[in-house]
């Protein structure tokens, strides 16, 4: 029986009982057979569904993979930043790597959650078998698999673009440790927004950050051109310690810098403790 | 032998400073009286404010002229719910019946572990909605009055993902296609019309295959087609075994689909009973019909069965008021035909759940 019969069939709106001529009850087996599915699965779901919902968004393709590729094409092409003696295709990558984290982890994280919690998803989903744990997994784990996208996308072109990277193979754990920090720094905050902020006050705040960020951050030119107590300011701030880690390994040839590290430890811990003591469901 | 209980709440009390009564959540729908027309057939004697056979707690009905609303303030709080008692046993339908912020919602949100109540004893499946919720929520499915969609998700993306949250969910094809979604299945929640939302939502609460599902006014806003296979669902949860609980504003909804009503008013319940129960309240029915004035009512109770009362409301106009059945109707119109007079617009009026519910109330259900 398909939709159409079921609703195309004769009786009037009075008859409501199943036997009046209804012959698709044998189709759906409505006896209760409660059973929560297993963690992997739950899993498998949520990360595809945030996955596909996130590379639907037009702003957040926008967000997390043109802009970031344009700044960098653009930087690459019309030589205006002062980065020093250094081709700027080889400052400007790391700095871009640290804004397209900054961008899937932070912002574009931040304002869907917020969105989600608004629309009341995160109650629903809240009455579902669906551990809290494992939506929050699904959400890192489709930010990390866009990463991995932007990651992709980013150093190809750099690569079409000159680029020559620092360090070879052994600079890969410092990249990925790196990275990792300022992912679980980023979602921190953008967590701790969601969870506490309207969704309006959210996006706002979130876009705000975003460009304060790619200013202050040692994204598109180096903190030493910034006065000394903004760059006071700025070192502290996630994006400038993850900025200035990646292009310590990836232009430099050197370690990611303990300061750095310890900068993006700290704020992953503050901020994802406070989302988690904070983060209200609807 | 004891009856075994789905849900058993008692003494339940919620109150809400008067600053964070939750509102309806997402787009505010077009809500009104969606029973047929009544009005005519409404008594116009002052009401007789009986409480309902069963009623668990009776309690002094509204006053009224009090404008349907939550219990008065006290203290800057405000009682949504107030020392409200229910039961419902396993393998029924319960509809709740309320005019809006009579504390259904808040009621439902309390039983599903969505708001921790102040006071009082909630018992979902045996278990305690909040302190066993990983136990209850694989058996108790789930559907909200709006939203809790991801807005960029297909409807049928959105289904999957609740039915992999499932061991043993209903094929989501199948289900959206009973809905009437199949064509719907590609669209964007947001892009759904209002109807198509309310019954993805209605899907998304039975996927699971639950043994007690709740839905939040389930049928508002569908159109007679939405609402036709929306209360067959129904229908079919409940010969399938399923406890069903609804909220609704529709009369003829809990007429036809409840097995019990519950008439929830100020955060209280006021009756409690099946609809015949509700509505036959004592086999009280009433007889008009219209006569030149004057008529000697005194001698027409003679030839009536005892308990039954005649009045001349407007001039030339009688309501005879008892146990409305063929044997009344024909003493009445022998009397006046002993008499030489005719009866003119002779009506026969029996209850409905909706003046139960006015007179239970004093609210029109309609907002």
């Amino acid at each position: 029986m398909t939709a159409a019969d079921d609703l195309g069939s004769p009786s009037g709106p009075g008859s409501y009982r199943p036997a009046a001529g209804h012959t698709g009850a044998g189709l759906l087996d409505l006896r209760p057979a409660p059973a929560a599915a297993t963690r992997a699965r739950m899993f498998a779901a949520q990360t595809r569904l945030e996955l596909i919902l996130t590379l639907r968004r037009g702003e957040s393709v926008l967000l997390t993979m043109i802009i970031p590729i344009g700044l960098l094409a653009f930087f690459t092409a019309v030589d205006v930043l002062p980065s020093g003696a250094e081709k700027s295709v080889d400052f400007l990558v790391p700095g871009v790597l640290a804004l397209a984290v900054m961008s899937t982890a932070f912002t574009g994280q931040a304002i869907a959650t917020g969105f989600e919690r608004s629309y009341g998803v995160l109650k629903r989903l809240g009455a579902t078998p669906l551990p809290r744990s494992i939506l929050l997994a699904g959400k890192t784990a489709a930010v990390l698999a866009v990463e991995v996208i932007q990651l992709v996308l980013l150093v190809a072109v750099g690569f079409a673009l000159g680029w020559d990277p620092a360090g070879g193979a052994g600079a890969v754990p410092s990249v990925l440790a790196l990275l990792v920090l300022g992912t679980a720094a980023f979602s921190g905050l953008g967590l701790l927004m969601a969870g506490t902020l309207r969704a309006e006050a959210t996006l706002a705040a979130a876009n705000g950050v975003y460009l304060l960020l790619l200013l202050i951050g040692g994204v598109v030119f180096p903190l030493s051109k910034l006065p000394g107590w903004l760059r006071a300011i700025a070192e502290v701030l996630p994006t400038a310690a993850l900025s200035d880690g990646l292009r310590d390994v990836l232009a430099d040839g050197s370690g990611p810098g303990v300061r750095n590290l310890v900068v993006l430890a700290v704020w992953a811990v503050v901020t994802l403790g406070l989302a988690a003591r904070t983060f209200r469901w609807e | 032998m004891a009856e075994i209980l789905a849900i058993s709440v008692t003494g339940l009390v919620k109150t809400y400073s008067a600053r964070s009564v939750p509102s309806r959540s997402g787009a505010a729908r077009a809500e009104g009286s969606r029973g047929p027309g009544r009005r005519g057939r409404r008594s116009s004697a002052a009401p007789s404010l009986r409480p309902a056979p069963f009623t668990e707690v009776s309690t002094t009905p509204a006053p009224f002229a009090a404008p349907a609303g939550r219990g008065a303030p006290s203290e800057g709080r405000i009682r949504a719910v107030d020392n409200l008692s229910l039961s419902v046993p396993v393998g029924s339908v319960t509809a709740l019946l309320g005019p809006n912020g009579a504390g259904k919602t808040t009621t439902v949100e309390i039983c599903e572990g969505f708001r921790r109540a102040d006071a009082g004893e909630v018992r979902i499946l045996g278990l305690d909605p909040i302190g066993d919720a990983v136990a209850l929520r694989p058996r108790v499915g789930v559907m909200l009055q709006a939203g809790g969609m991801y807005p960029g998700a297909r409807a049928g993306e959105m289904l999957r993902l609740v039915a992999a949250h499932h061991r043993h969910p209903l094929d989501p094809a199948a289900l959206l296609d009973r809905l009437g979604l199949t064509d719907s299945a590609g669209t964007p929640f947001r892009r759904l019309s209002g109807g198509q939302q309310q019954r993805l939502s209605l899907a998304m609460a039975v996927v699971g295959r639950p043994e007690l599902v709740f839905l939040d006014e389930p049928t508002a806003g569908l159109d007679v087609a939405g609402r036709r296979t929306t209360w067959e669902l129904i229908e079919e949860l409940r010969t399938a075994g399923v406890t069903v609980v609804l909220t609704t504003h529709a009369m003829d909804e809990a007429e036809r689909l409840a097995d019990q009503v519950i008439i929830i008013n100020r955060g209280r319940v006021v009756a409690v009973g099946s609809p015949a129960e509700l509505t036959r309240g004592g086999a009280e029915g009433q007889l008009r019909f219209r006569a030149p004035t004057g008529l000697e009512l005194g001698k027409l109770l003679l030839a009536l069965p005892e308990g039954t009362t005649a009045h001349e409301g407007p001039v030339g106009h009688y309501l005879v008021q008892g146990t409305v059945d063929p044997q009344l109707l024909a003493a009445v119109t022998a009397w006046c035909a002993g008499n030489g007079v005719l009866a003119e617009d002779l009506r026969v009026e029996q209850r409905t759940l909706e003046d139960v519910f006015v007179e239970l109330t004093g609210s029109e259900l309609a907002s």
